[in-house]
This record gives C-alpha cells, sequence and structure tokens, in this order.
C-alpha cells in the first residue's frame, strides 16, 4: 500500500491542475462567445502569427 | 452550415481588402469610449472577420471585436466618435448594423451571474470527480486504515467545496425558511448538509459508510440544472434588452438662434421646444407649435387612417410624423408623457398574473414535506427498534439523499432550455420563465389588429382598376414622397411597370400631399379636403388633374404573412379565436373576414381591451392575448400569456411574456403544440422522478441503502431526466 503516498497526492494535484486550468479559461472569458469561436477557427486571419496583445 | 456564399458577398470580398491588420490603433490619448453594434445578420467566420477589419481600418477605432453568439459588436473608440458612423459605414460594406444604447445592455455586458454559477458548478465537478474516484476505492473493498484515510482526504474536499459550491442552495433556502416557506432548495440543502455532517462523524468514528460523494454530485446535478435554467434566461434577456437597446431615445431640440441639439429623451423638461423630422416617432406629449403634416396614431390607438396635425394639435409620444416636420412645445416627458401612464394600467393586471405557481414550484410543494417526514419517521421507527442512534441516523440520511431531488432539480430546466432554444430558432423569444407551462394551457387567443394581423403598411387595392394616364401621373408625383401612401403607391405602379409622366415642379405641400405641372394643368395627390374630392370611408389618397374630376386610389392594410395559416391551425385546434381592435368597425369587418375570423369587436378603447380579455379569464377560460400597441398593453397584461412582435412599442415588449423575432406569424400554432409538449416532458420527468423513488424509498427505509446505491441512483435518474429533455429536439 505504500504506492498510495504518492499516488494519492499526484491524483489530487492533476484535479487541481484541471481546475486552474478552468479558472483561466473563465477568467479569460472564452465561455462568452461558443458560436463565434467555432467559426474563428476557420478563419486564416492570425495564421503567420498572433495578435500583439 | 451550408449557408449559400452569396448570401454575404461582403465577407468574400473583406479579406481581400485588408489581408494583414497590424497592431491597432493605440488612440489618442484620451480616455476610450465604448461603442455596441447590432450586427443581425453575420453568421460565418469570414463575417467575423471583415466586421472586425472593417472597423479597424476606421479612423479613432482602437479596437473591435465581435461576439458571433450575441451578434454583436463591441468597439473601443476615441471619444469623439459616434456610433451611427460606425453602424453606416459597416452596412455600406454588407454588413448591416444598428446602434445599440450600451446604457440598456448593462446586465447582460458583465454576466457576473452566470460566471459565478459556472464557477461553482466547474469547483464542484471538479471535487466531485476526485471524491468518487477515492469512493470507488473504498466500495471496492479498501478496508481500515486505508478506508479512514480516503475518507478523511474526501472530507478535505468536501468540506471547502459545499462551502462555496452549495451557497446558491443555502442562501435560497434560508431566504424561504425567513418567511416561513418551502421551496426545492430547503430539502436540497438539508440533504447537503446531512449527508456532509454524518459522513464526518463516521469518519471521526472509523465508520464503514460515508456520502462525501453524494454530498458532492448533489451539488454538481443541481448546478448543472440550474446553470442551464440561467443560461435560456440569459439569452432571453440579452435579447429582449436588444430590441429595446435598438431604439436609442433622442429627440432634436430646438435652441433659439443655433442649430438643433441631439439630446437624450430623458434631458426634456415641459416648455421646450422639439422638432420631429418626418418618419421619426413623437418622442414626448406636447402641442405643435409650427408646421403641417400627417401623425400614425396606429400603434397608440388601433386606427389605421393617418390624422392630421397643425399648430394647436395635441400630439402624444408614440405617433408616427408622417410627411412635413413639426415643431412641438413639450407638456409632458419621460415618465410623465401617456406612453408611461400606460403604466398603472398594467401594474395592476401584472399582479394578477404573477400568482401563477409553476409547476416546479407545486412539485416541490408536495415533495419537500413528504421527503422530511419520511426520513423523520425512519429515523424514530428505528430508534424505537433498535436503540442505536447512529443506525439510525444513517438510514434517515440515506432515506434524504437517494429520494433524488437532483432528478427533479434538473425536470424542468433541462426541458425549458431544450423547447425554447427550438423555439428561439424558429423565431420566439421566451421571455417569462413560466411562459411556456402557461403557454401550453391556452384555449383562447384574442389577436388585435393593425400591427398584429395586418403589417401596419397599407398596400394599394386594384392597381387594374385605374387608367394609365392616371396611374403615370401619381406615380411621378408619388415617388419623390416619404408618406407612407405614396411610397406604397410608386411599389405597386413600379411593380406593374408603369412609367412614370413627365411631370414638373414637383413639390409637396406638408400635412397635405404633391402638386406638379404636367402639360400645362396643374396636378394634384393627397387629401380628400385638399382636393375638394369626396372621402371614400377607407384609406385612400387623391388625384386630381385640373379640370376632371378627382379620383381616389385606395389602399387596404397588408396583412402580416402568416396569418391565415396560424388562424386556421388554431381554429383547427378548437380554440376560440377573437378579433378586437380601436379601428372603426368597417376597417375591422373587412380584416376579419379575410382572415376568417367570425368574432370581432371594433371601435374598442384600452380599457375595454383588458376587461374584455379579464371577463374570459373569469370565465374560466385562458386567454392568448396578440398585440403590438400601446392600447394593447393593458389587455397583454391581463391575459393569461401575450404575445407580442418585435415591431411592437417597447411598453407592448415588456409586458409580454413571449416576443415574435421574425415578421410572420405562422410559427404561433406551432408553439403552442411544442409548449404542449413540453409540459408533457416535464410531467413525464417528474413521473420518472418519482419512479425511482417509489423504488429506492422502501430499500433506503429498510435500511440496505449504501453509497453505492445513492450514488447509482443519482446518477441514473438524472441522465435518464437529462435525455428524456433531449428527445424534444428531435420532434
Amino acid at each position: 500500500m505504500n504506492v498510495l503516498v504518492y499516488l494519492i497526492p499526484i491524483s489530487l494535484l492533476l484535479g487541481a491542475l484541471g481546475l486552474a486550468a478552468f479558472f483561466w479559461t473563465l477568467k479569460t472569458e472564452q465561455y462568452d462567445d461558443p458560436d463565434g469561436d467555432g467559426q474563428r477557427i476557420l478563419s486564416d486571419r492570425w495564421d503567420d502569427e498572433p495578435p500583439e496583445e | 452550415m451550408a449557408a449559400p456564399i452569396s448570401a454575404c458577398p461582403a465577407c468574400d470580398a473583406a479579406p481581400l481588402a485588408e489581408a494583414q491588420a497590424g497592431k491597432g490603433y493605440g488612440g489618442n490619448g484620451m480616455e476610450a469610449k465604448r461603442i455596441m453594434l447590432s450586427l443581425p445578420q453575420i453568421y460565418c467566420a469570414a463575417c467575423i472577420a471583415g466586421v472586425e477589419r472593417g472597423l479597424a481600418k476606421q479612423d479613432g477605432v482602437r479596437a473591435a471585436r465581435v461576439n458571433l453568439t450575441l451578434k454583436r459588436a463591441v468597439v473601443d473608440v476615441d471619444p469623439d466618435i459616434e456610433a451611427q458612423t460606425l453602424a453606416d459605414y459597416l452596412t455600406g460594406i454588407g454588413f448591416e448594423a444598428y446602434e445599440l444604447d450600451p446604457g440598456q445592455l448593462k446586465a447582460t455586458a458583465t454576466d457576473k451571474h452566470g460566471k459565478d454559477l459556472l464557477m461553482r458548478l466547474g469547483v464542484s465537478g471538479f471535487a466531485m470527480m476526485n471524491v468518487m474516484l477515492l469512493s470507488v476505492a473504498v466500495w471496492s473493498g479498501a478496508t481500515d486504515a486505508t478506508r479512514d484515510l480516503f475518507h478523511w482526504i474526501s472530507a478535505g474536499i468536501a468540506i471547502p467545496t459545499v462551502g462555496f459550491s452549495s451557497q446558491v442552495f443555502f442562501k435560497s433556502a434560508w431566504s424561504a425558511l425567513r418567511v416561513r416557506r418551502l421551496n426545492m432548495d430547503v430539502p436540497i440543502s438539508l440533504a447537503i448538509l446531512l449527508a456532509l455532517g454524518m459522513s464526518i462523524y463516521e469518519t471521526m468514528h472509523s465508520g464503514k459508510h460515508a456520502y462525501f460523494d453524494a454530498a458532492l454530485s448533489l451539488t454538481f446535478f443541481l448546478l448543472a440544472g440550474r446553470y442551464l435554467d440561467y443560461r435560456t434566461r440569459a439569452v432571453a434577456r440579452s435579447a429582449a434588452e436588444e430590441l429595446a437597446a435598438l431604439e436609442v431615445p433622442r429627440a432634436l431640440r430646438v435652441v433659439d438662434g443655433q442649430a438643433d441639439e441631439q439630446v437624450p429623451v430623458s434631458e426634456l423638461e415641459p416648455g421646450q421646444i422639439v422638432r420631429v423630422v418626418p418618419g421619426s416617432r413623437v418622442p414626448v406629449d406636447g402641442i405643435v407649435t409650427g408646421g403641417e403634416s400627417e401623425l400614425d396614431r396606429s400603434l397608440l390607438t388601433g386606427e389605421s387612417l393617418p390624422v392630421a396635425a397643425s399648430p394647436d394639435s395635441i400630439v402624444s409620444a408614440g405617433e408616427v410624423n408622417l410627411t412635413g416636420p413639426l415643431t412641438v412645445r413639450v407638456t409632458a416627458a419621460g415618465r410623465d408623457s401617456s406612453l408611461h401612464r400606460m403604466a398603472d394600467l398594467v401594474a395592476i393586471a401584472e399582479t394578477a398574473r404573477n400568482r401563477y405557481t409553476s409547476l416546479a414550484d407545486k412539485a416541490a410543494a408536495v415533495y419537500a414535506p413528504v421527503v422530511h417526514l419520511l426520513s423523520f419517521a425512519a429515523f424514530l421507527f428505528w430508534f424505537w427498534y433498535s436503540g442505536d442512534w447512529r443506525m439510525s441516523m444513517n438510514i434517515a440520511v440515506a432515506t434524504l439523499i437517494i429520494t433524488c431531488p437532483c432528478a427533479l432539480g434538473l425536470a424542468v430546466p433541462a426541458v425549458t432550455t431544450a423547447a425554447s432554444g427550438r423555439l428561439f430558432k424558429q423565431g420566439m423569444l421566451l421571455k417569462s420563465a413560466t411562459a411556456m407551462e402557461r403557454l401550453a394551457e391556452v384555449d383562447h387567443v384574442v389577436f388585435d389588429k393593425t400591427g398584429t394581423l395586418t403589417e401596419g403598411k397599407p398596400a394599394l387595392d386594384a392597381l387594374a382598376r385605374h387608367k394609365d394616364r392616371d396611374l403615370q401621373v401619381a406615380l411621378a408625383l408619388a415617388e419623390g414622397s416619404s408618406h407612407p401612401l405614396a411610397q406604397s403607391l410608386t411599389q405597386a405602379a413600379r411593380a406593374a411597370g408603369v412609367q412614370p409622366a413627365e411631370v414638373a415642379q414637383v413639390t409637396e405641400v406638408p400635412g397635405k400631399g404633391i402638386e406638379g405641372q404636367w402639360n400645362g394643368k396643374t396636378v394634384r395627390l393627397g387629401r380628400a379636403e385638399w382636393l375638394g374630392a369626396n372621402a371614400v370611408g377607407q384609406t385612400a389618397t387623391y388625384l386630381s388633374i385640373s379640370g376632371a374630376k378627382p379620383v381616389a386610389f385606395t389602399f387596404t392594410d397588408a396583412l402580416r404573412p402568416g396569418v391565415e395559416e396560424a388562424i386556421t391551425a388554431l381554429k383547427a385546434k378548437g380554440m376560440g379565436v377573437t378579433l378586437i381592435s380601436g379601428d372603426v368597425p368597417a376597417a375591422v369587418a373587412d380584416i376579419a373576414g379575410r382572415v376568417g375570423i367570425e368574432d370581432w369587436q371594433a371601435d374598442t378603447l384600452p380599457e375595454d381591451k383588458a376587461e374584455f380579455v379579464a371577463r374570459l379569464g373569469k370565465s374560466g377560460r385562458k386567454v392568448l392575448m396578440v398585440g403590438d400597441g400601446l392600447n394593447d398593453t393593458a389587455a397583454l397584461a391581463a391575459a393569461h400569456v401575450s404575445i407580442s412582435p418585435a415591431s411592437a412599442l417597447e411598453a407592448a415588449r415588456v409586458v409580454s411574456d413571449i416576443v415574435l423575432l421574425g415578421k410572420s406569424m405562422e410559427p404561433l400554432a406551432g408553439a403552442i403544440d411544442m409548449s404542449k409538449s413540453a409540459t408533457r416532458r416535464i410531467k413525464e420527468n417528474f413521473a420518472i422522478a418519482a419512479g425511482y423513488n417509489a423504488i429506492a424509498i422502501p430499500v433506503a427505509l429498510m435500511g440496505f441503502a449504501t453509497p453505492l446505491a445513492a450514488a447509482l441512483a443519482m446518477s441514473t435518474s438524472s441522465v435518464t431526466v437529462s435525455l428524456n429533455a433531449l428527445r424534444l429536439k428531435k420532434g
């Protein structure tokens, strides 16, 4: 059962990572325009370089 | 999406316009202004790129972002840029655009509540998955110290999560309890808290069963229902707000010795003078001080004939100025104007309707006491039978959890989300949460005439009856005018291939008509009194060629598309249909005959309409009122459920439960069918939830329920209920 000593922290850490990623998506307003995001992927506007912030 | 490319010609051209949009314009150092534009026709990736690139090229634009879901663009610009300029530019390059009033859009612009719910949903989801993993280990045989360790870790995850995510339920339950009421959130909160408390106690005493996973999945499933519910309403609210925001309330104030200034209507005060240009709506109540014109009062009274306005005539907010510019001295503006006085009538009628109890509330009223009594009885019985309070408590908690409020919490929102999404695609916007349930009960439909059954736009009668010469002269005169009758005449004549005669010196005489010279004769097109003609009893304009008897061109209000189909379908369902209008009997009888309504009333006042609807309601009928004017608002509010077209006055849209976004009336009958099947699905969902309980409750009462059984019952019933709701989408 010693394997639990590192497996459990790892699983908790992975869960926390996922949660942090979710917070980030929420904070950067990635759920505001689902239709638009689906269409934007078809645009080649930023294919060469990302927009400057 | 298989939309035709040609529907968006500018989309194809736009990428060529500017292949590389570099770094945006940094601004001129002043604080940016935010402009919102409505873009009703965009649908594709190229549209997004076209609009954003086009806007970025404009002077003074710092940033532009299109939201395709809301069909809206948010533009940050220098403070001196006008929204109208950008809207005109976009319309010019092929993207229909309208200015939106940002003040009206506040509630949906930020959407704090939605994000908050989503955050709580996400947290409970992650916590549930982690705890579920640990629970599976326990269920598959972890024992002793290992089991206790897993339980402790679960407790460490569950306690803060419940504290954060379940707050929504606790708050709502508390506010209900404070006024001594029971709502759905009371049993939910109790189940979550008891499950958590009991599990912590068991963990501390190395107990076998802990319900951490149940407490979290309860929270997760119920929050999912809550979020769906919220989304449905948010979509409706943002569309409703957008309709309101499209009418930016502005007026032209006349200032002595200066150019007119454009001011918000809210800043006008009695005594000030405003100018009302032809084609615009009168913004205030007042008295005409200068100018001659005609006014279209159909939105206020239902009259289809325009009335003349000259100095000293009284005008009301909401009327449309047709021919000449008018100056008006304000007697009442904003809240005091007749538009807003109607609100009192509406408020009285609304209170009656707010008493409607939704199906969900009805279910909760039965469910909550039954569940509480059952689990309390279970506790008492087992304590009396065994004397072991810990085991008795365990059974009572298991009963509370296993009765699955999750399925009940999802039963309604899952169906309404699916149904209102489908109605939205057909062009019907549900503004009220219970509108669908109420629509399903309708058995009598009352229509308004002008603007509801008809388009509110006149169409020329029997073109072929007129002499070619008359038509040619009339067309030449009408072409230059913006009067609705003249425009309709032009349209009809052009469509029939009539060529305009050579008429010189065409001038418009405001409030009277149009005059010109043809073959050395004076020709006039206009009001009967002006020409000395005998007025016919319906909407008409008259043509006189000097020396000859004036000819009348009569018009009939064109029917809104889909009206006949809708009424036939409603009748086929055995519903009563009534037409009630403020217009004159002849006009009402004509329309009633054309659409096949036998039961009609004319010359009704707003109060009469409301009373008629209320009387029908008292006699046990469930009335659906369809209307658009200010004179309909009280009746709309008095009805069991109400619908107004998007072209209706804002006051009418506000009191309506449903707004018809498209022009056609055809979706009406389908919407009633849809709401009926949605209500049926909701009831089925309640039946499914009850069915699970019929099996689960005895098991729990007998003490055989384990956390595994609870988790299984909860998940299966929630999933079945959601799947049943999705069946609606297909048909």
